[in-house]
């Protein structure tokens, strides 16, 4: 046994209880949700062609050089390895329209970074989604590129390339719940195809990255306040599934909206916020100007998180309200 | 999802268990020491008072300090020996504690108490026994067990909980005191129940004990008066409000004890040493104790005479691997960092962890996410990111008022962050602060 140090007590960590951790940190975390939206990604490539992935890979390379310059420029560490300013960029590009433009995605990524995120400190300080403020600020920026829709590879119907919100909206066509289902229909990148969304979203769920709270609140949300219009008039209103699989509404339910810095810390605040969007993502699909309004909801809801933070404190153990 | 309807309580963790390192180890007997160190305060409490004096000649089992005070309990030699010297020595709670030093004669003679018999002591005399034996609570907090046996005379007791829960990873001292001393175990519940006059017990035991819940349950088979439960595997399932919660659906209330709501709770060992002080008149001087980890040659479980030395253990599992980087007495979620080896084993000594780097699975910490983890999973309802933040920026009115003194420390917050915020550690030294302003506000209260 010579070789077995009998005496390392020089080497010892000597920090206070727990001396054990989780096997979750930060960095795992942003990477298998980058992981988890591989799914999406492919259904984007096959609905819509490979330039899509230089959309992807533009947004990417500046959300981190954005990132990198501005710490830089603060004298700060540079934490560009931490995976979050990646999933910004990723997040961003499937958010766009099929075909978008690479210099305004550049903008896009160089806002979203810059004014979504590294303005309010970086990482956990941020109020509001960076990925979305990147796209409000592309839809109040450039409106037309930023509503122009491609036809999907494999469109039986290549009459129109609305998306079904739109054709909803100004047509008051309802798409085809199969074709919304699979992704093959009008719409961002990456929101199409419910089928690889859910994959993702799942996945995210059952690793308890992705908190159930929230989508279920918004799920429940949709279905609760949708179907209400639905049965008063279900020849004006669309039913409470086309709601769940049009527009963002998925892909803002699994990965926008559970955004762990921009969403409430509390359980009970989790079914407040999660309610609180989808009763907006109503009021705008069905009363607003706008086809879509997961978008706005959940900025909106975004600022609201103080405030229902603070509200929704957990009960105290033993405590009697 | 799964709906799991066993009976727990709402939060906490599951860490990865590890016990399966000394699952199958049965107890083992070190041999005693050339040496041993024993403090004279192995409780909370007043420390006792030495009452021999070096080159006095003891005994085994020889009571070398009486109690000070109702909270207190007497310290008996471990060892047959000679009395070297009493000063300060190293202490597994981190500063230097005076200790008695006995040197071996190695003549092995040891004095018991007198046998009682098991079925018809008087709950007098068990109480008394137990205070002269120097029982302590065999948990981690080593409260004088007497104490708790002597509940004041206001308060009805209906309740008596054992605690087999041992939700820390690493550790299976109960496990074994279950498999090896079942009878041990439910005669010791059942002296408890005498003591206190409490017709009704129970034994809540986590559900990855399954070949102790069984051996229990059979040997409770015709005990009308004693429930065995199996809990959810989860930590802090061992918690005295958890458990509580767990077993009657019964919450303590915020800075109440279990005594408030009818319930007694004493750990496995404690029963076991109860009924070795009844039966077999023998006092508190050996401890039972998991040595395990990775850094550790080979994981046992071990009775040590008290007294022993932390490097005296560790060589006789085989010593130290060199990817060793923690040394840890007690469980890893709350046991206490270790420096120095030369610290003695005491009463409520339950384990000695080494720990490598792959185990302690430490890294930067970042920036609060605000991922609402520590709020789930908290099994007190707090909010800890917020408590933290509160304690940092020095705000501790605003902690006081989110009830910061509730926390038990039991560090489930900082082991779930996936930032790895030390969120616990502000939590504590937070709570320190508010504790010491209530007291500068109204100094008629007394600690309690």
């Amino acid at each position: 046994m010579a070789e077995v140090s009998t005496n390392p007590i020089y080497r010892l960590e000597l920090t206070s209880s727990p001396h054990i951790h989780s096997e979750w940190n930060t960095k795992q975390a942003m990477w298998l949700v980058a992981v988890s939206l591989i799914p999406a990604v492919i259904s984007a490539l096959l609905f819509f062609g490979i330039y899509q992935l230089m959309i992807i890979l533009v947004s990417i390379g500046f959300c981190i050089g954005t990132e990198a310059a501005i710490k830089a420029v603060r004298k700060r560490q540079i934490t560009i390895n931490d995976g979050s300013a990646l999933l910004t960029g990723l997040l961003l590009a499937l958010i766009l329209p099929p075909n978008f433009s690479l210099v305004f995605t550049a903008i896009g990524a160089v806002f979203a970074i810059g004014v979504g995120k590294e303005i309010f400190g970086g990482l956990g300080y941020n109020i509001f989604n960076p990925a979305l403020v990147g796209r409000a600020f592309l839809q109040a920026a450039f409106p037309v590129p930023m509503t122009t829709w491609l036809i999907p590879n494999y469109a039986v119907d290549s009459t129109s390339s609305a998306t079904p919100l739109a054709a909803y909206k100004f047509d008051n066509i309802f798409a085809d719940a199969s074709n919304m289902f699979l992704g093959n229909i009008g719409g961002s990148l990456g929101e199409t195809s419910a089928l690889a969304i859910l994959i993702g979203g799942i996945f995210l769920i059952a690793v308890k990255i992705v908190n159930w709270r929230v989508p279920a609140a918004m799920a429940a949300g949709v279905i609760v306040f949708g179907g209400i219009f639905w049965i008063i008039n279900p020849f004006k209103y669309p039913n409470p599934v086309f709601h769940l699989l049009a527009g963002g509404f998925l892909f803002g339910a699994l990965f926008m909206a559970t955004d762990w810095v921009t969403s409430p810390i509390t359980p009970k605040g989790m079914w407040i916020y999660g309610l609180g969007i989808s009763a907006m993502i109503i009021i705008v699909r069905l009363f607003g100007g706008l086809p879509e309004g997961v978008m706005y909801a959940i900025l909106f809801m975004n600022a609201c998180v103080p405030l229902i933070n603070k509200f929704t404190r957990p009960r105290i153990f033993g405590e009697v309200k | 999802m799964i709906l799991n309807l066993k009976k727990t309580f709402k939060g906490g963790v599951h860490p990865k268990e590890w016990k399966e390192l000394t699952k199958n180890f049965s107890f083992e007997a070190m041999p005693k020491p050339k040496q041993v160190i024993i403090p004279i305060s192995q409780h909370i409490g007043i420390p006792a008072k030495p009452l021999v004096k070096k080159k006095d000649r003891v005994k085994a089992g020889e009571i070398i300090a009486e109690p000070e005070g109702f909270v207190s309990v007497p310290i008996h030699s471990s060892i047959s020996g000679i009395i070297k010297d009493i000063h300060k020595e190293p202490n597994v709670s981190g500063s230097p504690k005076d200790a008695i030093i006995i040197e071996s004669d190695f003549s092995d003679e040891i004095e018991m108490m007198e046998k009682l018999n098991f079925s018809s002591a008087t709950p007098d005399q068990i109480k008394e026994r137990v205070r002269l034996a120097g029982i302590v609570g065999q948990g981690g907090a080593a409260f004088p067990t007497f104490v708790k046996l002597t509940p004041p005379r206001d308060v009805k007791i209906e309740y008596v909980i054992l605690n087999g829960c041992e939700c820390e990873p690493y550790l299976t001292r109960d496990d074994h005191y279950m498999l090896e001393r079942t009878d041990a175990v439910i005669g010791g519940l059942k002296l408890i129940m005498r003591a206190l006059g409490v017709a009704k017990g129970a034994i809540g035991i986590e559900d990855n004990k399954k070949t102790s819940i069984d051996k229990i349950s059979e040997a409770c088979k015709n005990e009308q008066s004693v429930q065995v439960e199996s809990l959810k595997t989860k930590y802090p399932q061992g918690a005295e409000k958890m458990l509580v919660k767990a077993v009657l659906g019964r919450e303590i209330p915020p800075g109440k004890l279990p005594l408030d709501v009818g319930v007694v709770i004493q750990n496995i060992g404690t029963a076991v040493a109860v009924y070795d002080a009844v039966v077999n008149g023998e006092p508190q001087i050996t401890a039972a104790l998991t040595v395990s980890g990775g850094g550790i040659i080979s994981p046992k479980n071990l009775l040590v005479p008290i007294g022993t030395s932390i490097q005296e253990v560790l060589d006789y599992c085989g010593g130290v691997k060199d990817n060793a980087v923690k040394v840890i007495v007690g469980g890893p979620m709350m046991g206490v960092a270790q420096y120095d080896f030369k610290a003695p084993i005491m009463k409520a000594t339950s384990g000695i962890l080494v720990l490598t780097d792959k185990e302690v699975n430490d890294y930067p910490e970042t920036p609060c996410l605000k991922c609402g983890k520590c709020i789930e999973a908290c099994p007190l309802g707090l909010e800890p990111t917020k408590l933290a933040r509160y304690a940092q920026l020095e705000r501790f009115g605003d902690a006081e008022d989110a009830k910061i003194t509730v926390c038990m420390e039991c560090g489930t917050c900082t082991f779930t962050c996936p930032a790895n915020i030390p969120l616990v550690q502000w939590l504590r030294y937070g709570k320190q602060k508010v504790i010491k302003m209530q007291k500068q506000k109204h100094p008629e209260l007394t600690e309690c």
